[in-house]
C-alpha cells in the first residue's frame, strides 16, 4: 500500500512539475506547481510529518501560491512570447538531462543501502507537539532570528511596491 | 506492492524534481515563471530533509525543513514586490529585455 501510494503522488509530482516548465502561460504553472506542492504533502504525511505536511499545505500551497496566482492577475501576464533557442541546446538539451537524472539515480542507488526502507507508521516523532518542543529549546535562536526576517521581508515588500510619494 | 518505500526512491524523487526546477530555471523566460521553478527547487530539498529524518528518527529535518518554508515565504513576498517594481519601470516580464547590469 505504502508503494502504491508512494508511486502515484510520485507520478503526479514528476507530471506537474514537467508541465509546470513545459507551459508558457505564467497561470497554467502556478495551478501545475500547486498540484506539486499538493502531492508533496502527501509524501511527507507518508514519512511521518503531520505538522510539516499540513504547514505546506497552509504556507506553500495556500499563502505563496495565492500570491502568486494574484500577482499574475495584478500584472495581467500573458503567454511568453516565443523566441529562438540554438539548435545544440534544443538537440542535447533533454538528453543530457535524462544521462544525469540516470547517473545521480545510480549513485544514489548504489550509495544508499538497500535495506535503507521508510514505512508508514514506523517513526511518529513528526506532530506539533514534537516538533513545537525541539523548535522552542534547541532551535529557539534560529526561531528567533526567523522572526526578525520576516519582520525585514514585510518591510522590504511595502517598500519596494508602494507607490512613490511627491 | 511492498509495504515498506526504499529511501532511495524518495532521494531519486527529489533529484528529478529539482533538475526539472533547474532546466525551467534556465530555459524559461518569463520572471514569473523562473520564480516559480526557485520554489519547485525548494520543494525538491524539503523531500530530502523530511526522507532522511524519517531514516534516521530524529526530528531535526522536520525543523530544517520548517525554516526553509519561513525563507521560501520571505523570499516570495520580497521577489514578487521586485517583479511588480520590475513591471511598473520597465512594463516588461521577460527577462531579456531587463539586463542593464550585464556586460
Amino acid at each position: 500500500m505504502d508503494g502504491l501510494i508512494f508511486l502515484t503522488c510520485a507520478f503526479i509530482a514528476v507530471a506537474c512539475a514537467i508541465n509546470l516548465v513545459l507551459q508558457t502561460h505564467p497561470i497554467s504553472s502556478a495551478i501545475s506547481l500547486v498540484g506539486v506542492m499538493v502531492s508533496l504533502a502527501v509524501l511527507y504525511l507518508l514519512l511521518g510529518g503531520e505538522f510539516i505536511g499540513m504547514a505546506q499545505l497552509i504556507v506553500y500551497a495556500g499563502a505563496i501560491m495565492v500570491l502568486f496566482v494574484f500577482v499574475i492577475m495584478l500584472l495581467n501576464a500573458g503567454a511568453e512570447r516565443k523566441y529562438k533557442r540554438s539548435v545544440w541546446a534544443t538537440v542535447l538539451g533533454v538528453p543530457l538531462l535524462l544521462g544525469l537524472l540516470g547517473l545521480v539515480s545510480y549513485f544514489i542507488h548504489s550509495r544508499v543501502p538497500a535495506t535503507d526502507s521508510v514505512q508508514f507508521g514506523a517513526w511518529t516523532g513528526g506532530s506539533a507537539r514534537d516538533v513545537g518542543r525541539v523548535l522552542f529549546s534547541t532551535y529557539l535562536l534560529p526561531f528567533e532570528v526567523t522572526s526578525i526576517l520576516i519582520l525585514i521581508a514585510i518591510v522590504g515588500a511595502v517598500v519596494l511596491a508602494q507607490k512613490e510619494f511627491d | 506492492m511492498p509495504a515498506t518505500v526504499p529511501l532511495a526512491w524518495y532521494l531519486i524523487l527529489s533529484a528529478v524534481l529539482f533538475s526539472i526546477g533547474v532546466a525551467g530555471f534556465l530555459i524559461r523566460r518569463s520572471i514569473l515563471t523562473v520564480f516559480m521553478c526557485i520554489e519547485l527547487m525548494l520543494n525538491a530539498v524539503n523531500l530530502s530533509f523530511i526522507s532522511f529524518a524519517q531514516r534516521w528518527k530524529a526530528v531535526d529535518g522536520h525543523i530544517f525543513s520548517f525554516f526553509v518554508m519561513v525563507v521560501a515565504a520571505a523570499e516570495a513576498a520580497v521577489g514578487l514586490a521586485i517583479i511588480l517594481t520590475v513591471f511598473k519601470n520597465r512594463n516588461t516580464l521577460e527577462i531579456d529585455e531587463v539586463s542593464s547590469l550585464k556586460l
